[in-house]
């Protein structure tokens, strides 16, 4: 591999300086030699690649609307160079074998690390532990461990698998949606949209209920929860509780629930159909704030590809989900940076390092100094463009961002020295 | 009006012609020749996703009175269990060459959904627990013909107050009528127990209220809404009995309306539960009336959506099936 050297690069913004990538890691700059790739980074910031805690890859079983390959894809133009692919697949990622196949899969056809998230429960039905710790002894590693799609609703269950995870260090994500609040037919915020267009409305106490019985089941097996997609300020108020008294639980937020409102469905777009669904401005708002702040630890895409055929439908009955890879970095610098709610060290911690920490990913969320894997992404951050959903690498187009102009800011992406994507 | 898909689409002026219109068009029910030549060659195809034979029939007649070319498309179950989507589906339909669907689907806003896809006219007859605009009209026809006999005022529904009961949450009978009764001038309170509020109701246009026998006193009209089975058993209230004393229209309560109120219920009613026989078939009562209205009111509607010279060219797919 030719040595590359970036010059003028700002590394989280503190200060321009070159970059030497030498052998997949960051070697002194002042050792490079003549005959070696340049690459003018002048005015682009530099920050550790990207993780994203929560992408749907949909491989196996869903290989029509993405694959490893395309979905890697797609990451490596966000800006990513790990994602922690859940385990609703088909077959679901439920043992060692089914984790250990999707990290083959991220090693033969990956553009970024794939990791498998396991199962909480067989088959995601929430009802036996999945065997946890033969994933977590697997070559693939497995920390993380995510019913997602599903909430672990079940109380003793989900203190069993807090308990259990322990011995390895794992932590249990958890799609926190009361069943029996929110139902499967739940597909609207409730609220004043919901009643108005007659649909079945998913009220925001659905999420903070199980946030905060899932918090005092921390404090009662001394654990570690991670809230995935955390949508309401109810839930904010809940996390800040547990944060102030230092209750072992990170958060993410996916970039839609950061711009998009419960307004976009009243034309009843299915496009917009999410879950948790899209809240109302306040709740947006606090969002914003609590990331700022550290009550979110995390921004994570929930990526969710889906065919056409799967979201044409009436709204009620279409799919849920929205792309995110691609669009995640753009929507965090036009929500956190451009507004100075987060610079870019700031912005690094929550997309990067935070989350590599979260599911104990060693060579990702690194610094920029001399030795460590050169795992970075290089940023324009005044680049802007309007979003074209047939100009994506996934091979879905359930894409919320079309036609909405959003910072473009990835100029090129780096995984082990390997430029994964260039602009 | 290009699309009739809620009763917020319509205003005074065109409610009120399409009440006019549908008096013009009453008339004809009693002649022994009941054809109007208005929409000869046009073609309106009835959609249904969800089962309905009193509003099915009632388009079908109002069309072929009206002289078009009604086609009934029974669509239920074909979306999902088929695996074609509901694009598809309408794309399927329209690509005959249709100059209206009147579409009923058991999922709210499926009728505004596909108009995004066909150029056609799109006719709401119902959407989940979303709206059914034409039902609105025809109530409110009922309501007026029954004001003008009784209390006739300079416009008709203005100082009129008029209660819903009942599953508010569920009803998109409910939502397109307080719309709609607002825009003609009525004053509209909603009836229910909390748990079948509308989530939002501070952003409704009528007042909410728990307590019947406060507001029969006053109503000059009140219409009472199904419960459906499913919610009998849905915890919305602990039992039908207490559904019925708390908010069914009992023989009892009949006495505390004022003289002339009107009694309506869209239909079908559960006789014994939300209204009692002797309540339906009152003298006040106007459900029969309502039913009887159905086919003039959406004869009025179909001709105020096809019937205008400045109409738009022959409906195509904008886009190939994919």
């Amino acid at each position: 591999m030719t040595d590359i050297l970036i010059t003028g690069a700002d590394w989280l913004g503190g200060g321009r300086g070159d970059l030497l990538v030498r052998n997949g890691v960051l070697a002194d700059p002042a050792t490079a030699g003549s005959d070696i790739e340049r690459f003018d980074a002048d005015g682009l910031i530099a920050l550790p690649g990207l993780v994203d805690l929560h992408t749907h890859l949909r491989q196996p079983g869903r290989e029509d609307t993405e694959t490893v390959a395309s979905g890697t894809a797609a990451a490596a133009r966000g800006g990513y160079t790990a994602v922690l692919a859940m385990a609703n697949t088909t077959p679901v990622t439920d043992t060692a074998e089914a984790a250990e196949h999707v990290a083959e899969l991220g090693r033969r056809d990956g553009l970024v690390q794939v990791v498998p998230v396991g199962a909480v429960s067989k088959g995601l039905k929430g009802a036996e532990l999945a065997e946890l710790g033969l994933m977590a002894r697997s070559p693939a590693g497995v920390r993380v461990f995510s019913d997602d799609g599903r909430c672990l609703s079940d109380a003793r269950l989900m203190r069993r698998a807090l308990e259990y995870v322990r011995a390895f260090d794992g932590v249990i994500a958890q799609h926190a949606q009361d069943p029996r609040l929110a139902g499967p037919d739940a597909c609207c915020h409730e609220g004043t949209i919901s009643g108005r267009l007659g649909l079945p409305g998913w009220p925001a106490a659905a999420e903070s209920t199980i946030v905060a019985r899932d918090i005092q089941l921390v404090q009662l097996t001394r654990s570690r929860l991670h809230v995935c997609h955390v949508s309401t300020a109810e839930t904010v108020d809940v996390l800040r509780w547990a944060k102030s008294r230092d209750i072992a639980v990170t958060a993410e937020v996916a970039p839609h629930h950061l711009l998009l409102t419960t307004d976009e469905v009243l034309d009843y777009d299915p496009t917009y159909k999410v879950n948790p669904p899209l809240r109302p401005a306040e709740d947006v708002a606090e969002l914003r704030l609590a990331l700022a702040d550290g009550t979110i630890d995390a921004v994570a895409t929930d990526h969710a590809p889906h065919a056409r055929h799967d979201k044409e439908h009436a709204f009620a009955e279409a799919a849920f989900g929205m792309l995110g890879l691609e669009t995640a970095l753009p929507v965090v610098v036009e929500t956190m940076i451009n507004p100075g709610a987060l610079d870019w060290a700031g912005l690094a911690m929550r997309m990067a390092t935070a989350p590599a920490h979260i599911a104990r990913l060693a060579d990702q969320g690194r610094r920029g100094v001399v030795g460590e894997p050169a795992t970075f992404v290089l940023v324009d951050p005044t680049a802007r463009a309007v979003v074209d959903r047939d100009a994506s690498a996934s091979l879905s187009r359930n894409n919320p961002w079309h036609g909405r102009e959003l910072p473009d800011p990835v100029v090129a992406t780096f995984w082990q020295g390997r430029v994964t994507f260039r602009r | 009006m290009r699309h009739l898909l809620s009763a917020a689409d319509l205003e005074l002026a065109s409610a009120t012609e399409i009440f006019d219109v549908a008096e013009e068009m009453s008339l004809l029910q009693g002649r022994p020749v009941k054809k109007l030549p208005a929409l000869r060659g046009r073609t309106v195809v009835n959609l249904f996703f969800e089962d309905s034979t009193r509003t099915r029939s009632s388009f079908e007649i109002a069309g072929k009175w009206l002289s078009a070319d009604v086609i009934n498309v029974s669509a239920k179950g074909s979306s999902m269990s088929k695996g074609e989507s509901l694009r598809d589906t309408v794309l399927t339909v329209a690509a005959m060459g249709v100059d209206a669907l009147v579409i009923r689907h058991h999922a709210s806003g499926a009728p505004r959904q596909v108009t995004q896809w066909i150029d056609a006219h799109v006719l709401n007859a119902g959407d989940g627990t979303h709206e059914h605009p034409t039902q609105a009209l025809l109530d409110a026809f009922t309501l007026r013909r029954h004001f003008r006999q009784t209390a006739p005022t300079l416009r008709d529904f203005e100082g009129k107050t008029i209660a819903i009961v009942g599953d508010i949450t569920h009803s998109r009978v409910a939502r397109s009528n307080v719309l709609l009764l607002n825009t003609l001038g009525a004053d509209v309170i909603m009836v229910a127990p909390p748990t079948l509020w509308p989530s939002g109701v501070d952003s409704w246009p009528a007042r909410f209220c728990t307590d019947l026998d406060e507001v029969l006193p006053i109503v000059d009209a009140v219409m009472m809404l199904r419960v459906q089975r499913e919610r009998m058993s849905g915890g919305y209230f602990p039992t039908p009995r207490e559904y019925t004393i708390g908010y069914g229209l009992t023989s009892q309560r009949l006495e505390m309306l004022k003289v002339g109120a009107a009694i309506c219920h869209p239909g079908p009613m559960n006789r014994g539960l939300e209204i009692s026989a002797e309540a339906a078939d009152a003298a006040n009562s106007l459900i029969l009336e309502q039913v009887a209205a159905g086919v003039a009111v959406r004869m009025s509607v179909l001709y105020s959506l096809l019937g205008g010279a400045d109409d738009t060219p022959p409906p195509t797919a904008r886009e190939p099936l994919g």
